[in-house]
């Protein structure tokens, strides 16, 4: 059986191993080893992850603007006010919501039909899982920059598909251009990358249902649909949510895929979090004002991964 | 935040900076140029090689793609990178790379090797090497002039049955507009038309989201239908001269003619997708840059027929300017080689080889060359257009400036959100805000 | 638990039409999945003119012209001045005269691609090696607040890539390493340690503790025990881990197209900005993905076994 190990973030269970039983004093002990180890992991982190971060607090409460000669004046929590009071940055809080929610949505529900299929165990589901899971191994942006091209209107590929099926002539709707459409093609080529993540962890969940509830299931006469409700989606749940909250965690910091499509474009209909953030960063480099906001998406994403590790525990004590 | 530098260097990455400064170090004898890609930088690639063979010197060349030219350049500027020895940046640069200390001051090595600015074009001068602008303080040598103009297929222009049809719609010939309403009659009467069996549009016009595309596009109509800046220049007073009822008919005009006749799909192109567009026999005209038309004129396929006209007027006559000076990153290993290299491309005899190669020379000898006028079928329209161009903000505080421009114009032309006033009336108070934060109102 | 496992199913098979229909639907599903990237593969072999006709051309004459374009630089050039070169001496030479153009010199793709080679195997390496040494130090001994440190290790990943790039961006500034390859390996280094560390602990708890000890009871140290006997068996989960570090630094767009500008791009940020004489030239920038994508399939389908295991950072075993 599949061992899940959601609780991994909150409650970090049994990580602790028992002690040696033949401990022997010769060169090193094994208390120095294991310090001796994990100490340049540590300081690597603390070079490259914690003085940095303990560097953007810092800046964020500065105006300081890394193109400037100008030394940084302190400013209390004006960047804060300021980007918590501005509606562009509500905008793009909106955007992003919109894209994480229906990503979601879609590669769970996709995901989740796909694994159900392939738990079918027809023959060759092993091959044809593997090719599923090609598009998720590919880098975002290259991938993403060749969507562009698929979307363009008349030799785009997509459009014309779309217009063979449907009828609609491919040279009158733009993708990547119209404000209702754009934030939807972000989402089908997110889908098309992540549902076979969400489909690899679901099949795991199916996967690790024992196969005697359902034998016990066939002898009430459960009715396949009751079983479906009643065995199979609760067990495979707590699978279902940790594909969510990675794809949740991950979709909330999308910059390459969104950055290459559409720029945030048309207008800043898809301008999602991180690419305002990368133009006040790293185009108009106010660098005081985006440590903030950088301090703020963080301790979003963080907070919200918290909330849901602590339902997420809820529904697996039920 | 020195003392927190200081720790992270205690924190024992500092032994790695000689290994790392030693892999990024040029070689001496050698040069790297840092310019867009594009029809002339591989000219000045060959103008280069003269340049290699005189002073021995290995030329390295960096070339990005307009969308990411700015992002990548001013980075590596601000990054303190050593990719660049010289760099060929947009005249918007000059304010925020000349305060940072990014670019020498040429002064100095102006005079001492008697390279004289007066022997340049002054609107050149004004724009590509001063600042603060107008003062003779100079930061880059004006390298290729450049402004906003228009490509048209002449020989649609001439086919006889388009050109009754447009005679008997409109009662007058079909010639290369003089007005902006003009261009959108003749944009609109192309638009949908089957010409030589192929179904063609208007004009291409410039819609990019993410650089300087639309700002630059829009500002070509802006500019003509009477927009300015400031009410009075150096004031900031933008309050009735960004927002005037001139400036939301421009906009309102520009709108207009990317709904009515432009190519499917083109919402967010700037030059490349127009040079596309255009080359692909899509389109009876396109906006684009000067600096595009001596290889257009050279096209295998469209060259002959391609036809040129400046930046039609409305109230007035003007053109968005484009453009860069060559500078020397104050940041280079080889100072001398560099400034060897802009005294070389200085020489008059060099810049005449500069514009027959396709380079837009800004040298009065070859400008005020009575023959420069009809050497090539562009050449009289860059001097007209040279004559009343307009350029965006140089401010240090370009960037915000531009992107601030970009998503309001954006969201109104192509998103569709608001009025044309609103959408001006909310640049005032973006632009008001960055103005406030640089402590300038 | 894995008797459990193998038996799952084992009474309750689907039927024979139920496998038959989620086969069909599963099929489709991977071929539709597939035409992005057979079309990525099919534009790398038009001519230019044939990557942009319309409608889209299924069938076409293959050409080598995207890849001579992919590796070349090209000037255009009047009929006189290449009929004065001389015969052409390559494929591509050929190719690019017919087009009245000739070749300038080479593109920078090479160069990048190599950029992303040495940058992602240097990364991965460091990346491994910290992590191996890490994991077996907080598997050989309970060190005191393990799971806060763990979890520590695994939050740094849970910031939005531009935020973390912010303070780096200052501080490679500071100690030159902006556009080195050196600040790339780093960075990757301690982006992918905190996966590695993760992963890696799983892998080595799953060796049996007893091999260790029997190998000191013979005599040997514990630095021997763990160069000898634990290095070995932990082999497999090394080199899963290890392409999984492979895979994260070689399709890594945003801190490679923050931080930096030429010297060590990767490929990343390189193929999205190559250009034809107009736009994108789209034949070039299908060859050069498809030749970026390929090293990843390959891994891919090496590590199809592990692959769940990777992508929630060892919370789901099999």
């Amino acid at each position: 059986m599949s061992d899940v190990r959601t609780t991994g973030m909150a409650d970090r269970a049994v990580l602790a191993t028992p002690p040696s039983m033949a401990r022997r004093v010769r060169g090193l002990s094994d208390r120095a080893i294991a310090w001796l180890f994990i100490a340049p992991t540590m300081l690597l982190l603390l070079a490259i992850n914690i003085f940095p971060l303990i560097w953007t607090i810092q800046l964020s409460f500065t105006n300081y603007r890394a193109n400037r000669t100008a030394e940084a004046k302190y400013v209390g929590f004006d960047n804060y006010v300021a980007i918590l009071t501005k509606s562009d940055v509500w905008e793009a809080m909106q955007a992003t919501a919109h894209f994480v929610i229906w990503t979601i949505v879609l590669q769970t529900v996709i995901g989740f039909a796909l694994a159900y299929l392939i738990d079918r165990k027809f023959r060759g589901h092993g091959f044809w899982t593997t090719v599923i899971l090609i598009p998720m191994m590919l880098s975002p942006a290259v991938v993403g920059n060749f969507w562009k091209f698929l979307y363009q209107p008349q030799i785009g590929l997509f459009n014309y598909i779309i217009s063979f099926f449907t009828g609609i002539p491919p040279s009158s709707f733009e993708m990547l251009g119209s404000v209702s459409l754009a934030p939807w093609a972000i989402i089908i080529v997110d889908t098309w990358m992540w549902t076979p993540y969400v489909m690899l962890i679901c099949l795991a969940g199916l996967r690790s249902i024992p196969g005697y509830i359902y034998e016990a299931a066939e002898v009430d006469r459960a009715s396949p649909w009751r079983q479906f409700w009643s065995i199979t989606l609760p067990m495979a749940l707590p699978f279902i949510m940790l594909a969510v909250l990675f794809r949740g965690i991950e979709n909330f910091k999308m910059f390459d895929m969104v950055n290459l499509l559409t720029g945030g474009g048309p207008g800043s209909t898809t301008e999602v979090a991180s690419i305002t953030l990368k133009r006040e960063a790293f185009e108009k480099w106010r660098t005081g004002y985006s440590s903030a906001f950088a301090i703020i998406l963080f301790v979003t994403v963080f907070g919200l991964a918290n909330i849901y590790v602590k339902a997420l525990n809820r529904v697996k004590q039920r | 935040m020195m003392r927190l530098k200081k720790s992270a260097m205690a924190l024992g990455l500092a032994g790695l900076v000689s290994a790392a400064a030693s892999t990024s170090a040029s070689a001496a004898g050698e040069l790297t140029l840092c310019w867009a890609a594009w029809d002339p930088a591989n000219a000045l690639v060959e103008l280069s090689k003269d340049f290699e063979k005189a002073s021995g010197t290995t030329m390295k060349f960096e070339f990005v793609p307009w969308p990411n030219f700015a992002d990548r350049m001013l980075n590596e500027l601000n990054s303190g990178g050593k990719l660049c020895d010289l760099l060929i940046g947009d005249s918007q640069w000059i304010g925020g790379s000349a305060e940072g200390g990014k670019y020498v001051k040429l002064n100095d090595f102006f005079d001492k090797e008697g390279i004289k600015m007066e022997d340049f074009a002054p609107a050149t001068v004004y724009a590509y090497s001063t600042w603060p602008k107008g003062t003779p303080n100079y930061w880059a040598l004006p390298a290729m002039g450049d402004a906003n103009g228009w490509f048209y297929r002449k020989d649609w222009f001439e086919k006889p049955e388009i050109q009754a049809e447009f005679k008997a719609k409109f009662n007058r010939d079909l010639a290369p507009p003089k007005t902006w309403t003009e261009l959108k009659d003749i944009a609109g009467f192309f638009q949908g038309r089957e010409v030589d069996g192929q179904k063609v549009y208007g004009a291409a016009i410039f819609t990019e989201r993410a650089s300087e595309g639309i700002t630059m596009g829009a500002t070509s109509a802006l500019y003509s239908f009477g927009f300015n800046y400031e009410n009075t220049s150096g004031k900031y007073d933008m309050e009735g001269a960004v927002n005037s009822a001139d400036a939301v008919k421009g906009l309102e005009f520009y709108k207009e003619l990317y709904k009515c006749c432009t190519p499917p799909g083109y919402t967010d192109s700037y030059m490349g997708e127009g040079l596309d567009a255009f080359k692909s026999g899509q389109v009876a005209m396109m906006m684009n840059w000067f600096a595009f038309m001596p290889g257009m004129a050279k096209d295998e396929k469209v060259g002959k027929v391609t036809g040129f006209f400046v930046n039609p007027g409305e109230k007035v006559a003007a053109s968005t300017l484009g453009g860069q000076g060559i500078s020397v990153v104050a940041n280079t290993d080889n100072m001398e080689g560099a400034l060897a290299y802009i005294k070389w491309f200085a020489q008059p005899d060099v810049q005449k080889k500069w514009w027959s190669l396709g380079g837009y020379a800004c040298h009065n000898t070859v400008l005020n060359d009575p023959a420069f006028k009809d050497s090539q079928p562009f050449a009289g329209q860059f001097l007209e257009a040279m004559g009343g161009v307009k350029d965006f903000w140089q401010e240090p505080a370009y960037a915000s400036l531009l992107q601030a421009m970009q998503k309001r114009l954006h969201d109104y032309v192509v998103a569709d959100k608001g009025t044309a006033k609103e959408a001006l009336d909310a640049l005032i108070v973006d632009w008001t805000e960055v103005f406030k934060e640089e402590g300038k109102l | 638990m894995t008797a459990a496992r193998t038996t799952a199913h084992s009474v309750v098979e689907p039927s024979a039409l139920s496998k038959w229909i989620a086969g069909v639907l599963v099929v489709a599903y991977a071929v539709i999945t597939m035409v992005p990237l057979a079309w990525i593969l099919m534009t790398g072999f038009k001519t230019p003119p044939d990557s942009i006709s319309y409608p889209p051309k299924v069938v076409f004459g293959p050409s080598l012209e995207g890849y001579c374009n992919l590796f070349t630089t090209r000037t255009r050039q009047t009929k006189e001045y290449i009929e004065a070169l001389g015969p052409p001496t390559t494929t591509c030479d050929t190719i690019t005269r017919n087009r009245d153009m000739v070749i300038a010199g080479r593109s920078n793709y090479l160069p990048r691609f190599i950029n992303s080679l040495i940058i992602a195997f240097g990364s991965t390496f460091c990346a491994v090696a910290l992590g191996v040494l890490a994991a077996y130090g907080f598997s050989l001994f309970k060190v005191p607040f393990a799971d806060d440190l763990l979890f520590f290790i695994l939050s740094t990943r849970m910031m939005p890539p531009i935020a973390v790039a912010i303070p780096i961006y200052l501080m490679y500034r500071d100690l030159g390493l902006s556009d080195t390859a050196l600040g790339m390996i780093l960075l990757y280094t301690a982006v992918n340690v905190s996966l590695a560390v993760w992963l890696l602990k799983g892998f080595i708890d799953e060796i049996p503790r007893e091999y260790e000890e029997a190998a000191m009871i013979d005599g040997y140290t514990r630095l021997q025990a763990f160069w000898k006997v634990v290095l070995p068996q932990a082999a497999t989960g090394i080199a899963a881990t290890a392409i999984f570090c492979l895979i994260f630094a070689w399709n890594e767009y945003a801190f490679a197209v923050l931080l930096t500008s030429g010297t060590a791009q990767t490929a990343p940020p390189f193929i999205p900005t190559i250009i034809g004489e107009g736009g994108m030239d789209w034949p070039a920038v299908g060859g050069g993905t498809t030749l970026f994508l390929i090293p990843i399939l390959v891994f891919t389908i090496l590590l199809r076994k592990h692959l769940l295991r990777g992508i929630t950072f060892g919370a789901v075993r099999k």
